[in-house]
């Protein structure tokens, strides 16, 4: 789960890491209000959206005065922000953060992720603040310190020490940062974080060390044990049709084609929509719905699915394996007459009885197709988009 | 031959008595898996079917010594449920649970490692032997006993949708393991690669993988120094939208790390034969293998 910079900073301020003064506000008399209270200029007004790059995309502006704090919020709050990450629809802003202007000297990258293959956490640190990571990583390696933290005995003096000298701190900056990073690595595990980044961490010219930024994803499958993260989740970040797919328990994510299609399991999902691709058409979605699918998750997965408008044929593609093709075929029959479909459906289905199944569905009255493998299945869909 | 389980396997199930834990178990039992005991807190003294029940799984391996463990318990209490089976002596620890945070099983693995337990999982299918052994949720009869063929993947239903095909074109199983879905798991795709080139019955092996994380491109490089018998490969995913999770919690490409095409081009690169069209998977199946 994603939350915003300003949700992130509120809990930096919790475990002691420094983090500019200021606060959020849903219009400009707030933003003005804020600002005020900071009781001094130049102030940064920061569209808050779940995605980067927003400085490049026009959502991150300085204000010397009152006046100009009313005329960027106004212009920021409302505007459609395009970034790298937002894709070209880009994200309507709603509300911005106003923080004050620093006196910034030098600009780090400090990140914790647990890495996947040593099943460590790794600490990243980078004197190439406030640049792209990834292109840093790719680039130039060298420049980027990794420390790897064991998860039962955690962190260790020697491990911040490594980073501060690493890093090539100021003298002056060593102690606040290693505190700062020992804070930072408490919140990570108390919290079950799956990404903790600060992008830059500035050094003020009084040697300060500063979060200027804050990103934290959560891990989903932990979410049961830290009911507070949850009353961060913004509904306005996701996609209508996501949220709605949430509620039934179904992964559901919204893609730019026209081929609705919905499978049991996330491999095999995927596989379907790379198999629409390759027989020339697009797919509308990634639809989930989970190994075992029921005649109650296939009735859910079509009203989702056909809340798409841009849905012209939709693909089911069910493995029952153990589930009786039988069961499911009436299932999809009274799912497909209760919800009117008005789209030509293509069904492929394996598993037990799979010949009783396939007579329900040819014998339902519906325009339901039925397929006997794979490339017979995507075959007669992509004919029927693109005809 | 075959690898990790066979019909000297004894299993015992944790979470037995629940909806899907009574299911599978009788599923197993169908089959011909040993299934020794199961174990849920509380219902000690019980029976499921004929499965004698015990409060522990201590008391399980006592009594059955049983080898092999299924889990079925709830996230919340899986990693207690796997450090109690590693504690209880149990080889071979098979996890179907889905949605164990990724912290417990950053610290199950470090727990366990140096041990003598195995962790297939979590968020797996499981493991079967065709026609000896089965501890998992796949469905038994689509697979295809005496080999030639090792099958090991990611993905669930998506394993089913490959071992139909080799079935279909006549092509058997020595082995085929789900590893799991999730992004720290306990069997790699190299412990399963390496195990296969080791069985001699093993001739040829089938790799499933997805986007997220660099499992596969690891595989690839130990396949180029290691693997001696024919491999095919498929990446699910090359469509799949760079940042988002697709239902699997491991199934993510971060940036330019994780996609389907850099995994891809690795395998190529260690002489891995590539399927691209999982429609045609069971046709290059046959051209590749047909002299294994």
């Amino acid at each position: 789960m994603k939350i915003h910079e300003y949700q992130a900073k509120e809990l930096f301020r919790k475990y002691g890491v420094p983090v500019p003064n200021g606060g959020v506000a849903f219009n400009s008399e707030e933003a003005i209000k804020v600002s005020d209270s900071l009781g001094c200029f130049p102030v940064v007004v920061k569209a808050q959206i779940h995605a980067g790059g927003r400085g490049k995309g026009g959502g991150v502006k300085l204000a010397k005065s009152a006046d100009e704090v009313k005329s960027t919020s106004k212009s920021i709050l409302g505007m459609n922000l395009v970034t790298n990450q937002t894709g070209h629809e880009g994200r309507l802003v709603k509300k911005v953060l106003v923080e004050q202007g620093l006196n910034i000297k030098k600009e780090l990258y400090l990140g914790i992720i647990p890495d996947r293959s040593t099943a460590k956490f790794v600490i990243m640190a980078s004197e190439a603040g406030g640049m792209d990571i990834e292109e840093v990583s790719e680039k130039t390696p060298e420049k980027i310190i990794k420390i790897f933290i064991d998860p039962i005995s955690g962190i260790y003096p020697y491990h911040c020490r490594e980073a501060a000298y690493g890093l090539n701190l100021p003298a002056g900056s060593v102690k606040e940062f290693t505190g700062m990073l020992n804070s930072l690595y408490k919140l990570f595990v108390d919290y079950d974080c799956s990404l903790l980044e600060i992008n830059p961490l500035v050094i003020t010219a009084e040697d300060k060390v500063i979060a200027l930024d804050a990103k934290i994803t959560f891990d989903d499958n932990a979410l049961f044990r830290h009911k507070d993260i949850l009353e961060y989740r913004d509904i306005d970040e996701e996609d209508p049709l996501e949220v709605e797919a949430s509620k039934f328990n179904l992964n559901y994510i919204k893609m730019d084609g026209n081929v609705g299609n919905m499978v049991n399991g996330a491999g095999l999902a995927m596989a379907t929509m790379d198999i629409i691709k390759f027989a020339g058409a697009e797919p509308a979605n990634f639809l989930d719905v989970g190994g075992g699918a029921s005649a109650e998750m296939v009735e859910n997965g079509f009203k989702i699915i056909l809340g798409d408008k841009n849905v012209k044929g939709v693909f089911i593609n069910i493995f029952g394996g153990i589930l009786r093709c039988d069961v499911l075929a009436e299932g999809v029959v009274k799912a497909a007459k209760k919800t009117g479909i008005a789209v030509p459906v293509v069904i492929r289905m394996e598993g037990t009885n799979v010949e009783i199944g396939r007579k329900i569905l040819s014998e339902s009255g519906l325009n339901l197709i039925t397929a006997i493998d794979l490339q017979d299945a995507v075959g007669k869909v992509a004919a029927i988009v693109n005809s | 031959m075959s690898i990790f389980v066979n019909k000297n396997t004894r299993l015992v199930v944790q979470g037995v008595t629940g909806k899907e834990g009574q299911f599978h178990t009788r599923q197993c039992v169908a089959y011909g898996t040993s299934v020794v005991a199961g174990v849920t807190p509380g219902k000690g003294g019980q029976k499921m079917d004929d499965v004698p029940v015990f409060d522990t799984v201590n008391e399980a391996v006592k009594k059955t010594e049983a080898n092999c463990s299924m889990i079925f318990v709830p996230p919340p209490f899986a990693a207690d449920a796997i450090m109690e089976s590693a504690d209880a002596g149990i080889e071979l620890i098979v996890v179907i649970t889905e949605g164990i945070p990724v912290m417990d099983m950053m610290k199950v693995k470090k727990y366990i490692s140096g041990g003598k337990s195995r962790i297939i999982g979590p968020n797996c299918p499981g493991i079967i032997t065709p026609g000896e052994c089965k501890v998992g949720i796949m469905p038994g009869h689509i697979h295809k006993p005496g080999g030639p063929i090792g099958v090991v993947s990611r993905s669930g239903t998506l394993t089913y949708e490959v071992v139909h095909q080799l079935t279909q074109k006549g092509i058997g199983q020595t082995t085929c393991i789900g590893i799991g879905g999730d992004p720290v798991n306990g069997t790699s795709f190299i412990d399963c690669l390496d195990a296969f080139q080791k069985d001699e019955q093993t001739k040829g092996i089938v790799m499933v993988g997805e986007i997220g994380g660099t499992s596969e491109e690891e595989a690839s490089e130990f396949i180029l120094k290691n693997v001696t018998k024919p491999v095919i490969g498929f990446i699910a995913g090359l469509t799949a939208p760079p940042g988002r999770r697709m239902g699997h919690a491991g199934a993510i490409i971060s940036g330019k790390s994780g996609t389907a095409q850099g995994k891809i081009d690795a395998m190529k690169k260690s002489g891995i034969h590539i399927c691209e069209n999982l429609g045609t998977l069971g046709e290059i199946c046959v051209s590749v293998f047909k002299n294994a």
